[in-house]
């Protein structure tokens, strides 16, 4: 009789998705940055590649991956803005390879948990982009007011579960 | 059972394989680690190339860093024009063609306007030709805006840590960086990069972003700069008690980006600079809202002398100012000499006498009543049955001697008969008095 036995939680829960979602969600997400705060621009509050990069990343559970995902979605975004390409990249490389660690450790599926690891990792990565601008590049000036970051990380959280549920319809089904 | 003729295998082997197996588990355990490692140095070491790299004003960015944001703009932007395109015919098909309730009102609104604006400018025009005409004398240099392009906002940076707009048109509509973005609110930025279709706008309140103004009132010059909050702020003035909020801030003209006394905005608070002491952190509200634009206009050329529609308007301004001040000096004219005139005839008045019915005193023409006079008493009708009482029955103090004798005749009374000729200026003789018991001496 053939038995199966599985080494690693990991290859348990391992999601993969086609290579047209890999494409062209995070692409999406970033049109649709540039695209929301001209008509509405309070909605330049919202940092929809970051919420992909963390679905993305807790999803596929490879911190190789989850980096190379961050770091590719961070610098097309940089390439967007008048900052010195690398600022977005870094912070959301550092989140993909977080993300995708605590993804193999926990269950990432529980709506608590998601609530938890998106409001963490925004506050996260505003921390990043504090530190690479004030330490890296040398900003001084850089002023970053935290009561609006914490803002941003709870509107971000709420927005990024109703994405995170309907991005759970993408993955490939084995 | 190894013989004595087998030879040992090679030590060096041995360690060179235990080496690299080694080194394999170590990359195998730890690759997780060393490619975020890997990844992050490349973007650091990316990172400190571009921020070594002398700033060239017309290329803010090094070619390849050019190249990388060409590739991601051309990406995003075909998608922007489409949805700005069916945004903006979804929005005029509806306002040009079903939504014109209010046309007409809005036609009659406008031309009113213009018409307010058109004496408005005639008040100006003078002050303006002769503050060219000095600025000529004194060789002043001025350049004036003499091209733009008009250019649709279809996209932004997407973070709220980078203001910068994109428009639709680029270097094959003659768009160069550095130019001057504005609209007729105001300034609003100028162009970073160019690129052949699209070009990115850097705003006024991005952290970059720095502009020469000038405050209306005081005439202080500063510049103006962004913040990662995205307030302008003016932060190397000392403090000043003549600034004040609700001063008006205009551009200087010294960054050679903008033309000069172009509106960027207005003072809102003034308080001392925590991280720049001794000065000022003055916080200003731009004039155009940079939070909702949609049409802008490029400065693509300027030039020193004043463009022949406005050196047109002036024209008109200053002949409609003519024509007023002869229109009014015409009408001042006029009533002084109605004035005059009416002058002249109340002094004929005032000297010859003239007749005036009392019954009829608005009728009298001979001595009209003059506006101011006052107004005659009339003069009591005569009676018709005089009695005791009536006016100027009373005898004269002659006749009211004691002793006196009584008059026995009746009472005559003499009506008076006014005069046709002579008004009864001076007071009638009394009449005749009547009977009236003698007052007696008594007899010692």
């Amino acid at each position: 009789m053939a038995t199966r036995s599985y080494t690693s939680r990991r290859e348990l829960e391992q999601h993969t998705f086609p290579p047209a979602v890999t494409v062209l969600v995070p692409l999406a997400a970033i049109l649709l940055q540039a695209l929301l705060p001209r008509p509405f621009p309070r909605l330049a509050i919202l940092d929809l590649p970051l919420i992909v990069t963390i679905f993305f990343a807790v999803s596929r559970r490879n911190p190789v991956a989850g980096t190379l995902t961050g770091a590719s979605i961070g610098l097309l975004q940089d390439a967007l803005t008048n900052t010195p390409i690398g600022v977005n990249g870094m912070a959301k490389s550092v989140i993909g390879y977080i993300a995708a660690s605590i993804g193999i450790q926990i269950d990432v599926e529980n709506l608590t948990t998601r609530i938890f690891i998106n409001f963490g990792f925004f506050l996260l990565n505003s921390f990043l982009i504090f530190l690479i601008n004030r330490r890296l590049l040398a900003h001084a000036d850089f002023h970053i007011l935290w009561l609006h970051e914490l803002l941003r990380a709870v509107i971000n959280t709420v927005v990024a579960l109703p994405i995170f549920f309907l991005l759970d319809n993408a993955r490939r089904r084995e | 059972m190894l013989s004595a003729s087998t030879p040992p295998p090679p030590r060096p082997r041995r360690l060179a394989d235990n080496y690299f197996k080694g080194m394999e588990s170590f990359f195998t355990r730890f690759k997780n680690v060393l490619v975020l490692v890997a990844i992050l140095l490349a973007q650091t070491i990316g990172l400190a190339v571009q921020v070594r790299r002398p700033v060239d004003p017309s290329a803010p960015d090094g070619s390849s860093v050019t190249l990388i944001r060409y590739w991601a703009v051309s990406a995003v932007t075909p998608f922007e024009r489409f949805f700005h395109g069916f945004g903006y015919n979804l929005r005029h098909g509806w306002s040009n063609y079903i939504d014109l309730r209010h046309t007409r009102q809005q036609n009659y609104d406008l031309q009113q306007e213009i018409a307010r604006l058109r004496l408005e400018q005639a008040a100006l025009s003078e002050d303006a030709i002769q503050g060219h005409r000095l600025q000529a004398l004194l060789n002043f240099q001025q350049h004036y805006v003499a091209s733009t392009v008009a250019a649709q906002v279809i996209g932004s940076s997407g973070s709220d840590l980078s203001r910068v707009l994109y428009i639709d048109k680029g270097a094959k509509d003659g768009l160069m960086p550095d130019q001057g973005v504005i609209t007729p609110d105001g300034i609003i930025g100028k162009l970073r990069d160019v690129f052949p279709r699209t070009a990115q706008v850097l705003l006024i309140n991005d952290q970059t972003s720095g502009a020469g103004v000038v405050l209306a009132t005081t005439r202080l010059r500063a510049i103006l700069r962004g913040s990662t909050t995205g307030q302008i702020l003016i932060n190397n003035l000392t403090p000043d008690s003549r600034i004040k909020p609700g001063e008006q801030v205009l551009t200087s003209g010294g960054d050679q980006v903008y033309p000069r006394g172009l509106p960027v905005g207005t003072i809102e608070s003034i308080k001392p600079d925590p991280d720049h002491q001794p000065y000022t952190l003055i916080q200003l509200r731009p004039a155009a809202n940079l939070n909702q634009l949609e049409e802008v206009l490029v400065i693509t050329g300027t030039q020193p002398a004043l463009p022949p529609a406005t050196q047109h308007d002036l024209a008109v301004g200053v002949a409609t100012s003519e024509a007023q001040a002869a229109a009014a000096k015409q009408l001042a004219d006029q009533q002084a000499a109605e004035a005059a005139a009416k002058s002249a005839a109340q002094i004929v008045a005032d000297r010859l006498p003239g007749l005036h019915d009392p019954d009829h005193p608005e009728a009298d023409t001979t001595n009209p009543a003059t506006p101011g006079a006052p107004a005659r008493v009339p003069k009591p009708l005569p009676t018709i049955h005089p009695d005791h009482f009536t006016s100027g029955a009373t005898p004269p103090a002659a006749d009211l001697k004691p002793g006196a004798p009584s008059s026995s005749d009746p009472v005559t009374i003499r009506n008076p008969t006014p005069s046709a000729t002579q008004p009864s200026t001076t007071p009638q003789p009394p009449p005749a008095k009547p009977n009236q018991p003698q007052p007696t001496n008594p007899q010692p």
